[in-house]
């Protein structure tokens, strides 16, 4: 039963039709990522520089972020913002989604790697002169960054597994399609899981190498 | 507010199920992460090779495959509901990333505790666990329980199993309401009640390690 599905279950159209399930699984992880790298940066920008009031407030509003399910926040963009006029395609919901998550999460890895950076350096570079807006630029972020690599790379991993979620709002990503490939017939299920499987093994593996070579190479 | 009252028991209800499923994934993946963490660093070759590739394979697959696999393919073999499957799933990918933290920290303890113990008579598993493990565990505290936080967070993966937690009781509630936008506010609530003071008490207790070292 289970090796007849193996031959039968990936037809090329089926394979195209998966292929094409991965394609906007990488889209939604690539526009996500960068929207959140951009984000999470300023926001762990803000929340490190201690301005008044401000800081607190942000870092609050990051702190609840943080602490939702992924799941819930794509519901909550997805089915509960239309009911105050924000209506969004299913795509985009994801990705608007994802990148508030993924922000959060970033902005407390960049508040962590700023705040490993040693206050000398600070120092060093207001004395020389620079502003605190350069001695963040050329000073603080280019060190701070070089730590915080391999943290960002396992995010990217997360960030990569967890659009696997947007099959909740029907987006049809690779889980997604996979469902609908097996709905078929019952002898595929094995066969299109463990297909799945392995595509989104060898992606966060690759992702994982190049964070362990990072590591090494900055360490 | 009508909507949280005449809905609560469901809500407690899936709040229950969500607490009870984190719980219990909580138990087993710690056991079974520190098992694979011991395996990765044990002297024979081939113990490390298993561990290490467990933890490899449950990292980096989606925590949703996991669990279609055990709700699909292994309830056809042994019977368990959704509640089950999620929760076995949830503590087979959690052990993976519990035996890497635990594995950083027994890396962390310094060398010479482990070369003393052997020295003073103990075998590898005694020194291991009267002497590294707890030290490893004070080290890792706050990573363990930044990974108890992302455990609550990932239950909500039982909605999709008809698991009967919280998220599902949510959309329980939303589709039968309409009003999507203040039953996802309140299931909020309930998940930030359990993972804010956990999250606030974990960087309470990184600053303090931080501040001993």
């Amino acid at each position: 039963m289970v090796t007849l599905g193996i031959f039968s279950a990936f037809t090329p159209q089926n394979v195209l039709y998966l292929l094409g399930g991965l394609g906007i699984t990488v889209g939604v992880s690539v526009i996500s990522v960068i929207l959140s790298l951009i984000f999470g940066s300023v926001v762990g920008i803000i929340q490190f520089e201690r301005l008044p009031f401000f800081s607190k407030f942000v870092g609050t509003i990051n702190n609840v972020i943080r602490n939702l399910p992924l799941l819930l926040i794509i519901f909550f963009v997805y089915f509960a913002l239309p009911k105050i006029g924000i209506h969004l395609p299913i795509f985009w919901a994801t990705v608007i989604a994802m990148s508030t998550f993924e922000s959060a999460m970033l902005a407390e890895i960049v508040r962590g790697g700023l705040e490993s950076v040693d206050i000398g350096q600070f120092e060093g570079a207001r004395a020389n002169g620079l502003s605190n807006m350069q001695t963040m630029i050329y000073i603080i972020l280019p060190q701070a960054y070089k730590r915080m690599i391999p943290p960002i790379i396992s995010q990217l991993i997360s960030l990569v597994k967890d659009t696997s979620l947007a099959l909740g709002i029907v987006l049809a990503e690779m889980t997604y399609r996979g469902q609908i490939v097996y709905a078929q017939n019952s002898t595929y299920i094995i066969p299109v899981l463990i297909a799945i499987t392995l595509v989104y093994f060898l992606l966060n593996y690759g992702l994982s190498l190049i964070a362990r070579w990072a590591d090494h190479k900055l360490a | 507010m009508n909507l949280l009252q005449d809905n609560f028991p469901t809500f407690l209800q899936g709040f229950g199920y969500t607490l009870l499923s984190s719980v219990i994934a909580l138990v087993g993946s710690m056991i079974l992460g520190t098992g694979f963490a011991i395996m990765q660093i044990v002297p024979q070759k081939w113990a490390r090779k298993i561990g290490n590739v467990y933890v490899q394979v449950f990292r980096n697959i989606p925590l949703l495959i996991i669990t279609f696999f055990f709700f699909l393919v292994v309830s056809k073999y042994i019977k368990m509901s959704g509640f089950t499957s999620g929760t076995v799933a949830l503590m087979l990918y959690t052990s993976a990333f519990i035996a890497e933290t635990v594995r950083a920290g027994i890396l962390s303890v310094d060398s010479g505790q482990m070369e003393g113990a052997r020295a003073n008579g103990l075998s590898f598993a005694q020194a291991m666990q009267h002497i590294v493990l707890p030290q490893a565990f004070r080290i890792s505290l706050p990573s363990l329980g930044n990974q108890f936080i992302n455990l609550v967070k990932n239950s909500s993966i039982l909605a999709f199993v008809g698991g009967l937690d919280l998220m599902y009781q949510g959309n329980m509630v939303a589709a039968n309401t309409f009003d999507t936008f203040s039953t996802y506010i309140i299931v909020a609530i309930f998940y930030l009640v359990i993972t804010l003071p956990l999250s606030y008490y974990m960087q309470h207790l990184e600053r303090k390690l931080k501040h001993a070292a």
